[in-house]
């Protein structure tokens, strides 16, 4: 944790824990490199084959619609997508700065409120999903012509229904972790255990579930 | 597992806090100009060349700035000891190597089945008819017999 440490301190000499960290802590850092090895292999590869295509479908005639107002509002609905995913993101931050001053009100209060953001994208997600799908797009379907008007292949939804869907299975385990720390907390196992470190944890997944949405949307939507 | 924390300052939550909401801001704003360029390139209508490469570039280096931010001060790991992050950046410098390696072997690919492959050139490169564009039905049953591609 974040004690301070002198400079000159041996931390390889044995006797301590040469990272300073809990075990879990860690451990999750670790999970969320190698995560973060399977998200970049999907879209790099995502990136080999746009390079190796003659054209390609320009997103903003794709991703235009947004629920209510139809059609022509390009980056609209992503971005209301990336704000919720953002202030999601805040709200788990905050929960676990109120966990280390072992504030269980506050932990309570932002952990809902992560829970609803994430809930909130999800719903997102299905509606962009389902309305692609009712355009005709779906794994192995695509509609949509290339931006120079040449015939598109299937490439192009296939690696946004895997990618966006990969990441949407992300958010959901997420929502469900935060689900389980929210029982945890509102049970008082945090408040027995004499720390919120667990809070920690799952939050670093939360915003790992965030960072990758950065990635994600600047490929497929901006680029 | 079982480390307790030691102290609990009450002034360190507020300036914890207002960092917090520091980086949100950062990242809001970052987002903002995103889609501001995004928005230009699509509204300007661009034609692909230099001018519209510079602006993806920028959109990318963007990218890796909120991606520092959401990593350095939500994941707090610019708190952790040097060894800690350092077990976990350097591995991440492989993508320079991958993104850099895959993204010429897709283009060095698409050359080469453009010159070798003159079927693939042509289909590839011929406009849709406009009846075809935008129906549910035609296009995707015309994916779908299309013979699957080696990729």
């Amino acid at each position: 944790m974040a004690q301070t440490v002198p400079m000159a301190q041996k931390w390889w000499s044995g006797g301590k824990s040469p990272f300073n960290t809990e075990y879990g802590k860690l451990m999750r850092w670790y999970f969320l490199m190698s995560d973060a090895f399977t998200f970049g292999a999907f879209l790099i590869s995502y990136g080999t084959i746009r390079y190796s295509s003659n054209g390609w479908p320009d997103p903003n005639e794709v991703f235009q619609s947004f629920p209510g107002l139809g059609s022509g509002f390009p980056l609209l609905f992503v971005s209301l997508m990336t704000f919720i995913l953002i202030m999601s993101s805040v709200t788990m931050v905050l929960a676990v700065h109120a966990g280390h001053s072992n504030d269980k009100k506050t932990v309570i209060k932002m952990l809902v409120w992560t829970i609803i953001g994430g809930f909130a994208f999800l719903g997102c997600q299905a509606w962009e999903w389902s309305h692609l799908h009712h355009e005709g797009a779906w794994w192995g379907m695509n509609p949509f012509s290339n931006a120079d008007g040449t015939q598109s292949t299937t490439n192009f939804t296939n690696f946004f229904f895997t990618i966006t869907g990969f990441h949407g299975f992300h958010v959901f385990s997420g929502v469900v972790i935060n689900i389980i720390m929210l029982i945890m907390t509102l049970n008082g196992v945090f408040e027995r255990r004499g720390h919120y470190l667990m809070i920690e944890k799952a939050g670093l997944y939360w915003h790992f579930v965030d960072l990758v949405w950065v990635f994600v949307f600047t490929c497929f939507y901006l680029l | 597992m079982e480390q307790h924390p030691t102290h609990t300052h009450t002034e360190h939550q507020d300036t914890g806090t207002k960092e917090i909401w520091r980086t949100f801001w950062i990242l809001l704003g970052l987002t903002i100009v995103e889609l501001a360029i995004g928005f230009y390139m699509y509204k300007a209508g661009l034609q692909p060349g230099f001018f519209k490469n510079f602006l993806k570039g920028l959109i990318v280096v963007l990218m890796l700035m909120k991606a520092f931010y959401i990593v350095a001060y939500f994941m707090h790991l610019k708190a952790e000891i040097n060894n800690l992050i350092m077990t976990i950046v350097v591995p991440l410098l492989l993508f320079v190597w991958f993104i850099i390696a895959f993204l010429m072997e897709g283009s060095s690919y698409n050359s080469l089945r453009n010159s070798l492959d003159r079927n693939h050139n042509e289909k590839s490169t011929a406009p849709v008819s406009p009846e075809m564009k935008g129906s549910k039905e035609t296009p995707s049953k015309v994916t779908n017999e299309k013979p699957a591609h080696t990729e």
